[in-house]
């Protein structure tokens, strides 16, 4: 039997294995932002998961929101995002589902799963950009700190320049893992495809 | 043509004389950029040790990093601190509390590392009160002082704080004979009344705490310095003695004047026998236990009242007395635990005891006399070896691990070193002026670090820029790794630095505690956020219970205090970022400034006395808007009406 035999009979494990990835990511910070300046050599930064935002260090998130005061940025509270309730089901769903396509192997269904979970992450990088957007410009008029022109939006991805403050935002591990979770489960439904068009062209 | 006649010879004599200012100079200064590189630390980054030293007068502990000189922190313990509070705030005041009631100075002589097999494992240092006979133990996460703990029984406390190989004990001895217990009595009646004593302090392991274990009630003479055994003659400490003429005046001459005095060998393992013996006696003693919290931020003094005291007549075999040359100073106990070294201040010669040979003695009863029912060991008998040509005034010796010693001449101002088992000097080097202790990075432990020596001096003169009448204190680090001690450095050090330990830094940099947990602070007065802070009238005591982050004060205006009250600010900083302190002062509070680390809570004491609106403000840049962090307090007059209101 030749890998490509291989990959054609275990195909499903490889749609399997995404599916444990994406509810792996549940355990794991899904993005990260990570700033630095010069005053904060051993820097700060945050870690937001699934249901919760956290610092990197233990105290990083009050630390973090005593020096946004100065700009006049709202307090980054984490029970105040709804989202950090809904995100644990709409992974918990996907997973169910992917249980589902995983013992019924139906093609259709994991075309769907596929394109439910492109969905869900098109939609949640919006919000991200939109949260950003929201804390880096609705800012406190009474603010110690005006600068004219200047937003404290933090990048999406990538790093920026804000103040003294150097800002890089990159995907955590739990971002990293739905990410290789959608990477399988597509592999599995492109490898599914060939095969239906395989068994048309021996017909 | 006389003048021709007589330039020839002046130009020869004044060149002569270049020569010579020329070679005189080459000691005092190292002149190669191989000195330079060797101390220089580049901007941002570390040195290979933590040096901690004592403040001698200043009554405190300073850090300095080597081989760079470079001061990091005065460390309060026996001395009022002003630019903190200590000593002053109710949180602190209870450390300096001793049986003849707060005491805000001290002379603080020698540090001592707490040890775990013989090596300094920095859990603690330790450090001696000369006047009023105390130790301290400050707490190496934090560098603060944590417990200070008076000793009774004592005329004065120079031989403490030495450390046995495991931290089991610490010991002390008294300075200066006194009737114990004191009564009043003619100075002259010294022979039959005065006696001294020798404390051991024991040292609980998980939290360091201090207790006096037991007291050694001995002759009257006075006793000096003191090292723990370690290795083979772990279980026995030495003291050294001098006056052992007993006398009560004049002691430059009438102490001078015996051949040789004592140093004590203790055998405490025995000690701790007797007392499970009950052969200790219990002394009505008062003195004090303080001890700090670091939950609830506050220190708590306890009296005590009684102390077990073993008299050597009723424990046999508990002291021996070993011949020393002159007035010995220091004993220091070499790596293997084998050889004692006497720094006799006034011999021409260091005398090393043999710890073998004494066992040795002891079994054969080689004794040539008895001091008050202490037997004195026959000197042929323990020593091991006399060093010749020691230099003037031998006082300290160290250890570099490598089967050297280090010894420190007070008289000639200059480092001898010399080899164990030979006794041959092999190099010496200047000091500028007059050493006293000298140290190197773990010299009394186990395992030196033999690669620095630091020359402490107790004479500066024309080392820096005169400053006036009073000149700083000066230590020099001193290259030990080769063959030839080389000068590295000279660098001022704050107050007169006794003796000193140091520290591999890797020992501690990493275990620092960066704030203090909110959540853990248990201080009385201490709020978690800004929402429970109040304020609180009790007859005429006005509690503010105030908050501190960048950049206010919690409440800020506070009305409804009057002439006659007396206010109490409980600042907690609600902090919990790294270096970021808040300071606290109000005008005209006639304490001291506060400086309150992150999650710390500390009180300032004022009483207004004057009507009017008076400003406070943090005392610390602590952030951009530093200046805007202030307030003001209303003072009314003498039993107004004005309401108690704040925000």
């Amino acid at each position: 039997m030749n890998l490509s035999e291989i990959i054609l009979k275990k195909n499903y494990l490889l749609f399997g294995i995404g599916v444990m990835m994406l509810a792996a990511s549940y355990f794991f910070p899904i993005w990260t932002i990570d700033l630095n300046a010069p005053q904060y050599p051993e820097g700060m930064g945050l870690r937001i998961w699934a249901d919760e935002i956290r610092g990197a260090g233990e105290h990083d998130l009050n630390n973090l929101n005593k020096l946004n005061h100065y700009i006049g940025m709202k307090e980054i509270d984490p029970d105040a995002i709804p989202e950090l309730k809904i995100i644990p089901f709409i992974i918990l769903f996907m997973v169910l589902f992917g249980a589902v396509v995983f013992i019924t192997k139906n093609k259709k269904l994991l075309l769907a799963w596929n394109i439910i979970l492109i969905l869900f992450l098109l939609i949640g990088l919006y919000d991200f950009y939109m949260w950003e957007y929201d804390y880096g410009h609705d800012l406190n008029p009474n603010a110690p700190i005006k600068v004219p022109g200047m937003a404290y939006q933090p990048p999406l991805i990538g790093s920026k320049q804000l103040l003294n403050i150097n800002a890089v935002s990159l995907p955590g591990i739990g971002g990293i893992l739905i990410f290789l979770s959608l990477a399988s489960a597509s592999f599995s439904y492109g490898v599914e495809y060939i095969k239906s068009k395989r068994v048309k062209n021996v017909k | 043509m006389l003048k021709k006649n007589l330039l020839a010879p002046f130009i020869f004599s004044v060149m002569l004389s270049i020569v010579f200012i020329g070679c005189a100079d080459n000691g005092s200064k190292p002149g190669t950029s191989d000195a330079a590189e060797k101390v220089y630390v580049a901007p941002g980054e570390y040195d290979e040790f933590y040096s901690f030293m004592s403040g001698g007068f200043s009554g405190q502990v300073t850090v300095y990093g080597l081989p760079s000189g470079r001061l990091f922190k005065v460390i309060p313990v026996f001395s009022q601190f002003p630019e903190n509070g200590y000593g002053y705030t109710p949180e602190t005041r209870p450390m300096l509390q001793t049986s003849y009631g707060e005491i805000p100075w001290d002379d603080a002589h020698h540090p001592e590392l707490s040890q775990t097999n013989g090596e300094v494992d920095g859990r603690w240092l330790f450090i001696n009160a000369n006047n009023t006979p105390r130790v301290a133990r400050i707490d190496l996460t934090t560098f603060e002082t944590e417990e200070i703990l008076e000793i009774p029984n004592s005329g004065g406390n120079h031989g403490s704080p030495f450390t046995t190989m495991n931290t089991e004990y610490i010991v002390a001895s008294t300075r200066f004979s006194v009737p114990i217990p004191q009564k009043d009595v003619p100075i002259s009646s010294y022979k039959e009344n005065f006696q001294g004593t020798l404390s051991f302090i024991k040292i609980n392991p998980d939290n360091g705490h201090m207790d006096i274990a037991f007291q050694i009630l001995v002759p009257g003479f006075d006793y000096d310095l003191a090292h723990a055994g370690k290795g083979p003659s772990h279980g026995w400490a030495f003291f050294t003695s001098y006056n052992s003429e007993q006398a009560n005046t004049l002691l430059e001459i009438n102490a001078s004047q015996n051949d040789k005095d004592f140093i004590a060998a203790v055998n405490w393992k025995l000690a701790e026998e007797y007392v499970k013996q009950g052969k200790g006696k219990e002394y009505k003693s008062e003195y004090y236990s303080n001890r700090y919290n670091n939950e609830t931020h506050t220190a708590v003094s306890e009296k005590r009242e009684k102390v077990l005291i073993l008299d050597p007549a009723d424990c046999p075999g508990l002291i021996y007395y070993l011949p020393t040359p002159k007035s010995p100073h220091g004993v220091d106990v070499d790596p293997s635990g084998e050889y004692i070294v006497a720094g006799g201040k006034l011999a021409t010669v260091i005398p090393v005891h043999s710890f073998s040979k004494m066992i040795k003695a002891i079994e054969n009863k080689d004794f040539i006399s008895d001091m008050y029912g202490i037997p004195v060991i026959k000197y042929e008998s323990v020593i091991a070896g006399e060093v010749e040509n020691c230099g003037l005034g031998p006082l300290h010796t160290e250890f570099d691990g490598n089967g050297y010693a280090y010894t420190s001449a007070f008289i000639s101002s200059e480092v001898v070193k010399w080899k164990l088992g030979t006794w041959e000097v092999v190099d010496r080097i200047p000091s500028y002026y007059s050493i006293g202790h000298l140290m190197i990075p773990g010299g009394d432990s186990q395992k030196p670090f033999g690669k620095y020596l630091v020359s402490l001096n107790k004479i500066t003169k024309d080392r820096y820029l005169p400053t006036g009448p009073e000149l700083c204190q000066s230590a020099q680090l001193i290259d030990i790794s080769g063959d030839k001690m080389k000068l590295l450095l000279d660098f001022p050090t704050i107050g007169e630095p006794h003796y000193a330990q140091a520290i591999p830094a890797e020992k501690l940099m990493n275990k620092q505690v960066k704030i203090f947990e909110l959540e853990k602070n248990k201080h009385p007065y201490g709020v978690k956020s800004e929402k429970e802070t109040k304020v609180e009238r009790k007859g005429n005591d006005v509690h503010i219970y105030m908050t501190t982050t960048r950049t206010h004060f919690k409440p800020d205006n506070i009305e409804g205090v009057n002439v006659g009250d007396k206010v109490y600010f409980h600042i907690t900083n609600l902090e919990q970022d790294w270096d970021i302190p808040h300071g606290f002062a109000v005008k005209g509070m006639r304490t001291a400034e506060l400086l309150i680390m992150p999650g710390q809570t500390r009180t300032a004491v004022w009483e207004p006395q004057r009507e009017g609106v008076y400003p406070f403000y943090c005392t610390d840049f602590c952030s951009a808007l530093h200046q805007e962090m202030q307030g003001y307090i209303r003072i009314s007059g003498k039993n107004s009406n004005t309401k108690l209101s704040f925000n």
